[in-house]
């Protein structure tokens, strides 16, 4: 069977072809740019939920409940489940589809799993590029599903509209190595397994963190939002209506105090830089390392007749002469 | 295609529930360098192949160890073709008679192999078919 990749393709919402350009998204970029062109200027954007968490903790199981809630209600939903790639062998071990199990094979539901492909400089910019084909195709709701232990995680949670931050009673004292930008990054946080005994003193210290966090922080992004917390079950389905509430009214805060525009703003201009630093690698950098001159400049370092900061500043001034070749 | 790109599904068709052989699989492909999608244990084909199709993989891996693959490889076959990824190459493991294998073979499933077979042939095999 022949599979017609096109925009037409895309907004048809054939999931064949929906995949087969998120494959290129991640493995022939440069292929893919006119078809993503095409499509961007044509789409608005879905509205991003971003979730993120320790190991374990029950985000998936979250995902999935939180998912049925809104197909429930007719909407189209994708999911974007991130697991990190093994530094050594470049291999990947994707299991977030283990626990979503029923939303599987919903008509009105496409989950894709990726690894992160261990981007230098944070994050790998297929994933804004998924949104935007997975939007085009017609889902009004996109999750980003990632586990929260480093920057990386990070970055992505910050591309994401509303950001849950999902914790447990037995992560106890844990939580306060969160890395500080998750705390921040957090518009909702659940306490899931809350039916566990020692739940309530954790919401205690998760309270009296955020608070702190808060009087930290008059300036920050969500100066005028109360970050909830919501208690939850996963697994029996506890707490999941006021979690689909807790992100419609945070939904609500945003358009209505123009934050969703700010923040649209920002996660454009980072998948911007994002774009020209994978360009400037590809054609320049990457390039050069392969060189022979390159392999001439490490020995000249080494025996310190030249030094680093002097032979980058040679090698940006190459840079140039090559671009002006380029425009001329 | 390089042999980081490729990625693969493992999944467990069936009600039994024995998943140490799938997982074991599953993390020496990706000590291999590929990426692997895990779908957990009792998967019916249509979520094994609705799962094939939206994350757009290039190898299936089924792990049976319940004596059922005579009744589900034939339907995840077809359910694959009608999907329009017939392309796929499906490979099979677990607790399969010998005298069976022809017949998976004849409806698509590329290779059997057998309880003992080292990962380092597995990942051999999908490199030459990846290759081809």
């Amino acid at each position: 069977m022949i599979m017609e990749i096109s925009a037409e393709g895309v907004r048809s919402g054939d999931e064949r072809i929906i995949a087969r350009v998120i494959s290129q998204v991640e493995n022939q970029r440069q292929q893919v740019f006119p078809l993503l062109k095409e499509l961007y200027r044509s789409t608005e954007l879905a509205y991003l939920v971003g979730i993120t968490g320790p190991p374990g903790s029950g985000k998936s199981t979250l995902v999935e409940k939180l998912v049925l809630s809104w197909t429930a209600e007719e909407e189209k939903v994708a999911v974007i489940a991130i697991d990190p790639s093994s530094e050594f062998s470049g291999g990947a071990l994707l299991g977030d589809r283990i626990r979503m199990g029923k939303i599987s094979t919903e008509k009105n539901v496409f989950i894709r799993s990726m690894a992160t492909r261990g981007y230098l400089g944070g994050l790998n910019p297929a994933i804004f590029d998924t949104v935007v084909v997975l939007s085009a195709a017609g889902y009004q709701k996109v999750v980003i599903e990632t586990v929260g232990v480093g920057q990386n995680e990070i970055d992505i949670v910050r591309l994401a509209d509303t950001t849950l931050v999902v914790t447990v009673p037995e992560a106890g004292d844990e939580i306060q190595t969160f890395k500080a930008g998750l705390m921040e990054a957090g518009d909702i946080f659940v306490l899931n397994k809350a039916d566990q005994p020692t739940a309530s003193r954790m919401g205690l210290i998760l309270k009296q963190m955020l608070e702190m966090n808060d009087s930290e922080n008059h300036s920050s992004d969500n100066s005028d939002w109360e970050v909830p917390i919501v208690k939850t079950v996963g697994t029996e389905g506890e707490g999941i209506e006021e979690l689909r509430r807790a992100v419609m009214q945070h939904r609500d805060f945003l358009s209505r105090s123009q934050k969703e525009r700010y923040n649209r703003s920002r996660v454009i201009r980072n998948h911007v830089v994002h774009l020209m630093e994978e360009f400037l690698r590809n054609h320049y950098i990457d390039p050069l390392l392969e060189s022979p001159v390159f392999q001439e400049i490490l020995a000249g370092i080494s025996a310190r007749k030249t030094d680093p900061y002097t032979a980058v500043e040679q090698l940006l001034k190459s840079f140039n002469k090559e671009q002006g070749k380029h425009e001329n | 295609m390089s042999a980081d790109n490729i990625k693969v599904l493992i999944a467990k068709p069936g009600l039994d529930g024995h998943d140490r052989g799938a997982k074991v699989i599953a993390r020496g492909l990706k000590e291999a360098g590929m990426e692997v999608v895990y779908t957990g244990l009792r998967q019916t084909p249509e979520q094994i192949v609705k799962a094939a199709v939206q994350e757009d993989v290039d190898v299936i891996g089924l792990s049976i160890l319940s004596g059922a693959h005579g009744e589900l490889f034939p339907v995840i076959m077809d359910k694959l073709t009608e999907s329009g990824r017939n392309d796929v190459l499906v490979l099979a493991g677990g607790t399969i008679p010998d005298d069976d294998h022809q017949k998976l073979k004849d409806i698509g499933i590329r290779e059997i192999f057998k309880p003992g077979t080292s990962i380092g042939k597995i990942v051999d095999f999908i490199r030459q078919e990846m290759d081809e």
